[in-house]
């Protein structure tokens, strides 16, 4: 952390939150020791990652994507890799075995 | 101005309630604290007392449920005994942690095994570590006050901690003595409703109880340590408010007959009263013997016990509640031996372990206790037990 956290002194009373939505700061990756990585071919956009996610960190972006096959997709699944704790639910989930839990190497 | 009646210890600690018009009242019954709450339900029947009786299925759910009405500024209070402080130990701390002015009383009585429905203080010492102010009254009239007295106490900005009043199981909980009460309008105006704490607000959105990682944890701790210290101070003001007001004078710690006496008992809770009883009985008050009332438990008043004890050769401390295997089984006695030692006091003690499960501590066993103090006064310290003395256990 580089900016400096306050001081016993200057935090409110009981540990309450003063500032509402404050936890967009907080980002989670840090807990992260593997990594969901989305194989776009494979993904047939069922959307079932992005029920499962219990962040949620997947994003349904209006990104069309074309795949090897010529297949056309208006969106895509992608990974909000500032939150994602790297559960692998997804990946467990994951029907057609489209996404891969890969090592998080630091 | 205020009527005196004759009132149980348990209906003095519900007209305190009553009179500090408390908001909520949350809690499940239990021996011999029962008939606290039973009272404040009949008020609140009568339309004497206008607060919201929360029913809950255990006393976990108790003080949870009362944490939940705190948070949103309301004036809360509960109270319990025994296997019921027990559950709630859990959400004692999280009571304290969440800096929330929650009152309750704890009528104390023996933990099981064997079930025991009588009085000691296990229920009292074993939740001494969860960062609550503790009070104990010696008799009715002050666990009357103290009601008053802890709410004052709990809401000053600069405390905000939950506090125990505590009052001794059937010896004082079951038993009658005239109480001069407290009226509404007198309580409100020493101990006034503010909301000196961050509540729950849908128009103000504010988050209680979220984590506290390893990043922000020990900031919180510290604050409480500082409250904790805080809260003495407040203590002292408050009761000598208390005694301009009401002119009935508390201390952290109180001390009866000379003080420069060479051998002192230190009890809490009614048996301060038997102790005093039987010294001014056998004439000594004032010559060998001085009895050392502990009133406020946490935070533990220090300085005044090591100002009180500096001078005597040997103290002997009653515990009425035995931790096997601490370094002293008395945890009373294990106090004032911390306090002694780290102000550099040498004075000797000894501990008694008596009046466990509701056995009364007799005059006969606070002769017993005396002459063993007696009889150590002028021995060097490396021949004092190195054991808690069971005074009244057969053998």
């Amino acid at each position: 952390m580089s900016t400096k956290l306050p001081s016993w002194k200057e935090l409110p009373i009981g540990a309450v939150i003063l500032e509402p939505g404050s936890s967009r700061r907080y980002k989670t990756h840090e807990w992260r020791t593997l990594r969901p990585v989305i194989n776009q071919d494979k993904c047939i956009r069922c959307r079932i990652c992005w029920s499962y996610c219990p962040e949620p960190a997947i994003i349904e972006a209006d990104k069309p994507y074309v795949t090897s096959s010529n297949k056309r997709y208006e969106v895509s699944y992608l990974i909000d890799y500032d939150y994602c704790k790297g559960c692998g639910i997804c990946a467990q989930e994951c029907p057609v075995k489209a996404i891969e839990m890969v090592p998080e190497v630091r | 101005m205020s009527k005196i009646i004759p009132l149980s210890g348990n209906s003095a600690v519900a007209y305190a309630v009553k009179s500090a018009d408390v908001d909520v009242i949350s809690a499940y019954p239990i021996t011999p604290q029962t008939t606290i709450v039973e009272k404040l339900a009949e008020f609140i029947a009568n339309g004497e007392l206008d607060a919201e009786m929360i029913h809950v299925e255990s006393e976990h759910s108790a003080l949870s449920a009362a944490v939940g009405a705190s948070a949103t500024g309301a004036r809360v209070y509960t109270a319990s005994s025994s296997q019921g402080i027990a559950l709630m130990y859990e959400i004692m701390f999280i009571t304290s942690s969440l800096r929330l002015p929650i009152v309750m009383t704890i009528a104390t009585r023996a933990l099981s095994a064997p079930i025991n429905i009588w009085n000691d203080h296990s229920d009292f010492m074993a939740v001494s570590d969860t960062g609550w102010v503790m009070m104990m009254a010696e008799n009715n009239q002050e666990a009357h006050d103290d009601v008053i007295l802890a709410y004052k106490i709990a809401e000053d900005p600069e405390v905000l901690l939950p506090v125990v009043t505590a009052l001794d199981g059937y010896f004082m909980t079951h038993t009658i003595e005239p109480i001069n009460v407290i009226e509404r309008d007198e309580a409100l105006s020493f101990a006034p409703k503010r909301k000196t704490w961050f509540t729950l607000d849908p128009d103000k959105p504010i988050t209680i109880g979220a984590l506290g990682d390893p990043q922000w944890y020990s900031e919180f701790k510290k604050q409480q340590y500082e409250a904790m210290k805080k809260s003495r101070e407040v203590f002292e003001k408050s009761v000598e408010e208390f005694a301009r007001v009401f002119g009935r004078k508390y201390g952290a710690v109180e001390f009866y007959g000379d003080e420069n006496s060479e051998i002192v008992l230190i009890a809490m809770g009614h048996v301060v009263g038997n102790v005093k009883a039987y010294l001014s009985k056998v004439r000594i008050a004032n010559s060998r013997v001085g009895v050392l009332k502990i009133k406020l438990y946490r935070p533990f008043p220090e300085d005044l016990v090591v100002r009180y004890l500096e001078n005597a050769k040997i103290i002997g401390v009653i515990d009425r509640a035995l931790i096997p295997g601490s370094a002293s089984p008395g945890p009373l006695h294990s106090e004032i031996v911390t306090a002694l030692r780290k102000h550099g006091v040498s004075s000797k003690t000894l501990s008694f372990i008596c009046g466990l499960g509701g056995r009364p501590v007799t005059h006969e066993q606070i002769s017993t206790m005396i002459s063993k103090l007696t009889e150590f006064k002028d021995k060097p310290a490396s021949e004092l037990p190195r054991e808690p003395l069971f005074i009244g256990v057969r053998e």
